[in-house]
């Protein structure tokens, strides 16, 4: 059976029609051609699939299409827009929090939305909000310490306010997640 | 060589971009039009005859466009021994053992089809343990082990249930063992585990209406996949075209070829139609390769002083049901079996059988974690017997310049210095034999070596060239699967030729058709093979440039020199941009010289020499040791049997740092992994079915942030590596291999109490906490703490 929805894939409006059982994370893959969420084990084990769902982060491999209809999704891809980075994706390069990269997308999704929620998180904050995104390669403490400093740079920026931080012009999704 | 401070220095991942955007693609990112889905039927029996395989009523099924089986395909493939087909032909070997697959519209007709399949099988009595496949008149896993095509440096055992087997036969054991002033035997194991790499295996296929066979898979090894599939199907090389996007992660599971050839079987039943092979994360954990098993029995034989006389290492891997990459690890763990020690009477058996397990092949270590696992626990429980700390004794017995191995090789003083690496980190962690010492805590340290394991000539090749402004471009073939490769390719190149990393563009996503050879990336040998082949680009390239800008100056070749990307001639001033050089040069009157500079250069290892088919010894058997050691500071939950690293020191001789956030990221990523093989990780196989119990992330647990011990602390030591690209040696397996024996030391130091079979499990400690309880209070001698501690 199929079904039309109708919701925002980083900030641009989509309707689509599609099988009442096909996954979010399958929707956006195969549908939306975003294959920055990836499929690491399809039943919310890993945390490869990470997005966020009206700004909390999810396992897409969990979540119906249908039930993101009317709703608000943000991808990893949405996190930066044209060449201005969000915050976490300069930390994560600078602080070589990246190996492979499988996991990268959906551990900075799930710091994005950590930091909306928490920005200035302790070492325990960190380490339990990403505890549901499996790395194999880092051994997360470069990660850890790229979210400690991500959260540091943007509690300057908003500190400093207006136009004169160093994030001018960030993107709509990326204030979305940080607002 | 220039020294611009290239190397040595945090440049950030030249694919990190991709990685942190999500533009990286990687296998199951790329469209296909009209992919097609495959369904593979498994082997239920763990060892089985097949007596017949029907696959007509899943042909009929609406959707389907191919159905294959063992009858298709017959050729045996395997990388050093030939012990496999694509599918089972008259026999199943393990649960999950390929019999047949289907390649459907969608997934769910090609599991439906699947599922319509019929396999008759006559079950055959399995074998699981080392023990009983070694037994005589164990029931044989492969009848026609003498049959077998296998490369002259691996030795199997027909029949029997033994795919290779190393003997070390060093000096005169027997009579040092005799002369020894005290003897200690002891016997360890390590279970089957799995590499869990985040991207599971996945294989498009496609053969095109002109029969060109067309892969992109997740793969370590694209030239090997190639070569092998070749082999597999009949075909020449130069029609097969491997590709290998981004990789998630492989850890040795990703070597040599995999789903490969069932993706390639199917494509070539529906021609010009693309076919894409993903296992789910189930069969992930028992379908596609682990980690062999090991049961290792030592026995140490020392003198008064404390130095071991006498070594007897008898190593038996559980190789599961084929060979693979496994019966070489037997192989390389034979000409280490002594790790990082010199034994001067050795005698050393690394036997491989083969079981109805999983299929054991290579994993990041390539059986040096298990061996050390065996033998730096030895090392601690000989030394504490004999009333040495286990850090002195370890210095008193290391390896290092004018030493010799178990095969004999004597190292040079470019070797690497194990002696520095294990004081680096008893200091960090505080390991003085006065220390003060607390209830449930402790302290424990071990060694590792390794040496890259592969034939004598395994190359690497690179080819370099520039586009029109001065970028240059540099494709290669070894895989960037998080290690880092192509950013250091990109600082050897930038470095060599005065250039910034920014203008070094590495293709490192390789097609076999466009991209210069190499043979794995594995072994941890890409840095030094790949970044040899680098440096000897960059001169052919500095020469050229240098010829051309002479000519062009009217100055000597000789004279110029590279620099901030110009071509300079220091006497006179006078310079000229690479841009004006890379396509060739053009004089005011119009006429030109010179042409597009490029390079194709590569590296071959020199001077190894096979090991003696007896006694394996060989001056020179591997290219190289990397040697390093760890130590950590644990405490005990004795309530629980919880175990908890609070601390865990590092420390590596990697000859050079090329970049030291990525040699950072490996050391915290194998010291982690080491964790986790070391204390939670498991593939638990029923001996009554034969079926993995645990295949899924809920029940197999890898570490997640909330594991990850509080402090980690990285040091490296820089003897420099003659033959390796501005001094560096290999570091991307090394760093999980001491992890776990280390802890399990510590363990004994917090409560005197040993596991020796890995992992350490809290309920083994709360169990062996509770048998030592037990047989105080039986003796009378108040329980709770260790003698060390009370005393």
């Amino acid at each position: 059976m199929k079904k039309t929805i109708t919701l925002e894939v980083n900030g641009v409006p989509e309707t689509a029609e599609v099988e009442v059982g096909t996954t979010l994370l399958r929707f956006l893959r195969d549908g939306l051609d975003l294959t920055g969420a990836k499929e690491g084990c399809n039943e919310g084990e890993c945390g490869s699939c990470m997005v966020l769902l009206d700004g909390r982060p999810v396992n897409s491999c969990l979540v119906l299409a249908v039930e993101a209809s009317g709703r608000r999704v943000t991808t990893i891809e949405g996190l930066s827009k044209d060449d201005v980075l969000h915050p976490l994706q300069k930390a994560f390069l600078s602080h070589a929090a990246i190996q492979c990269g499988f996991c990268t997308p959906g551990m900075i999704v799930s710091a994005a939305a950590l930091l909306r929620e928490k920005p200035e998180p302790s070492e325990d904050d960190v380490r339990k909000a990403l505890a549901g995104n499996l790395c194999r390669c880092t051994g997360y403490r470069q990660i850890v310490d790229a979210v400690h400093s991500a959260a540091a740079e943007m509690r300057a920026a908003a500190s400093v306010g207006g136009n004169g931080n160093a994030d001018a012009g960030k993107p709509a999704a990326c204030e979305e997640v940080t607002a | 060589m220039i020294a611009s401070g290239r190397i040595g220095t945090d440049v950030p991942r030249v694919d990190g971009l991709e990685k942190v955007t999500g533009a990286a693609q990687y296998t199951a990112d790329l469209k296909f039009p009209r992919l097609l889905h495959v369904a593979v039927v498994r082997s239920p029996h763990p060892h089985a005859r097949v007596l017949d395989v029907r696959t007509e009523k899943a042909l009929r099924m609406p959707g389907v466009r191919a159905v294959v089986s063992g009858r298709d395909f017959p050729l045996h493939t395997g990388i050093y021994l030939k012990d496999q087909t694509v599918f089972a032909t008259d026999r199943v070997r393990f649960v999950g053992d390929p019999v047949a697959a289907v390649a459907a519209e969608t997934p769910e007709a090609a599991l439906e089809a699947a599922a319509l399949v019929a396999v008759d099988y006559e079950p055959l009595p399995p074998i699981f343990d080392v023990e009983e496949g070694i037994a005589d008149g164990a029931p044989l896993v492969h009848p026609d082990l003498g049959s077998y095509e296998v490369v002259p440096w691996i030795r199997p055992k027909s029949g029997t249930n033994v795919c290779n087997h190393l003997k070390i036969r060093k000096g005169d054991y027997a009579s040092a063992l005799a002369g020894s002033w005290r003897v200690f035997e002891n016997v360890f194991r390590v279970p089957q585990v799995q590499h869990v790499p985040m991207e599971p295996h996945v294989s498009v296929a496609r053969v095109d209406l002109a029969g060109k066979v067309e892969v992109h898979t997740s793969a370590q090894s694209p030239f090997t996949v190639r070569h092998l599939l070749a082999a597999c199907f009949g075909l020449s090389h130069g029609d097969v075209r491997v590709h290998v996007p981004y990789v998630g992660g492989g850890f040795g599971g990703k070597a040599g070829i995999n789903l490969e050839p069932i993706a390639v079987a199917l494509a070539m039943r529906c021609r010009g139609r693309w076919v894409r092979f993903m296992v789910d994360r189930h069969e992930e954990f028992y379908a596609t390769v682990v980690r062999q098993g090991l049961t290792a029995t030592l026995v140490t034989g020392v003198d008064r002083s404390g130095k071991v006389q006498a070594q007897k290492m008898h190593y038996l891997w559980n190789c599961g049901a084929y060979g693979g990459y496994g019966v070489n690890i037997v192989r390389s763990a034979g000409y280490t079996c002594g790790g990082a020690y010199e034994f001067p009477n050795v005698e050393g058996d690394s036997i491989g059988v083969y079981t109805n397990r999983p299929v054991g092949s290579a994993y990041r270590g390539f059986g040096m974690q298990e061996i050390h696992w065996a033998l730096e626990q030895q090392m601690d429980k000989v030394a504490l017997e004999i009333g040495m700390d286990p850090v002195e004794f370890r210095l008193l017995n290391a390896l290092g310049a004018g030493k010799a191995t178990v095969t004999g090789q004597v190292l040079d003083e470019h070797a690497g210095r194990v002696d520095l690496c294990i004081r680096s980190v008893a200091d960090e962690i505080g390991m003085d034999p006065g220390r003060q010492k607390t209830p449930y805590r402790g302290k424990g340290i071990a060694c590792a070596v390794k040496a890259p394991a592969m034939p004598n000539d395994a190359a690497s090749s690179v080819v370099m060239k520039f586009a029109e402004d001065a970028t240059l471009e540099i494709l290669i073939a070894g895989i960037d699967y998080g290690q880092g490769l192509m950013t250091v390719v990109a600082q050897f190149a930038a470095e060599a030729l005065d250039i910034p990393v920014e203008m070094v563009r590495v293709r490192g996503c390789p097609d076999t058709d466009l991209s210069p050879y190499d043979w794995q990336t594995v072994a941890s040998r890409q840095t030094w093979a790949t970044g040899n082949a680098v440096l000897r680009g960059a001169e052919e390239i500095r020469r050229k440039l240098c010829d051309t800008a002479g000519e062009a100056l009217g100055v000597p070749a000789s004279e110029l020199i590279l620099r901030g990307g110009a071509v300079v001639h220091e006497a006179t001033g006078r310079s000229l941009p690479l841009a004006r050089l890379v396509m060739g040069y053009q004089f005011p009157d119009g006429h030109a010289i010179g042409g597009p500079v490029a390079s194709a250069t590569s590296y071959l290892p020199e001077g190894l020499l096979f090991l003696d088919p007896e006694t394996s010894q060989s001056a020179k058997p591997v290219a190289k040791w990397t040697f390093g050691a760890q130590a950590v500071e644990i405490s005990v939950d004795p309530e629980t049997g919880q175990v908890t690293v609070e601390r865990i020191a590092a420390c590596y001789d990697v000859g050079r740092v090329v970049n030291p956030g990525l040699i950072r990221g490996q050391t915290y990523g194998g010291i982690v992994q080491g964790l986790g093989t070391g204390m939670m990780e498991e593939l638990l196989v029923d001996t009554k079915t034969g079926r993995a119990m645990n295949a899924s992330l809920m029940d197999y647990k890898i570490p997640s942030t909330e594991d990850v011990p509080a402090e980690m602390v990285v040091d490296f030591v820089e003897t420099p590596q003659k033959d390796g690209p501005m001094g560096a040696r290999g570091i991307g397996e090394h760093t999980m291999i001491p992890t776990p024996a280390a802890i399990a030391n510590a363990l004994y130091d917090a409560c005197g109490i040993r596991i020796s079979e890995m992992p350490i499990t809290a309920e083994k400690v709360w169990r062996a906490l509770k048998e030592k309880e037990r047989a105080a209070s039986e003796a009378g001698v108040a329980p709770a703490v260790p003698a060390s501690v009370t005393a």
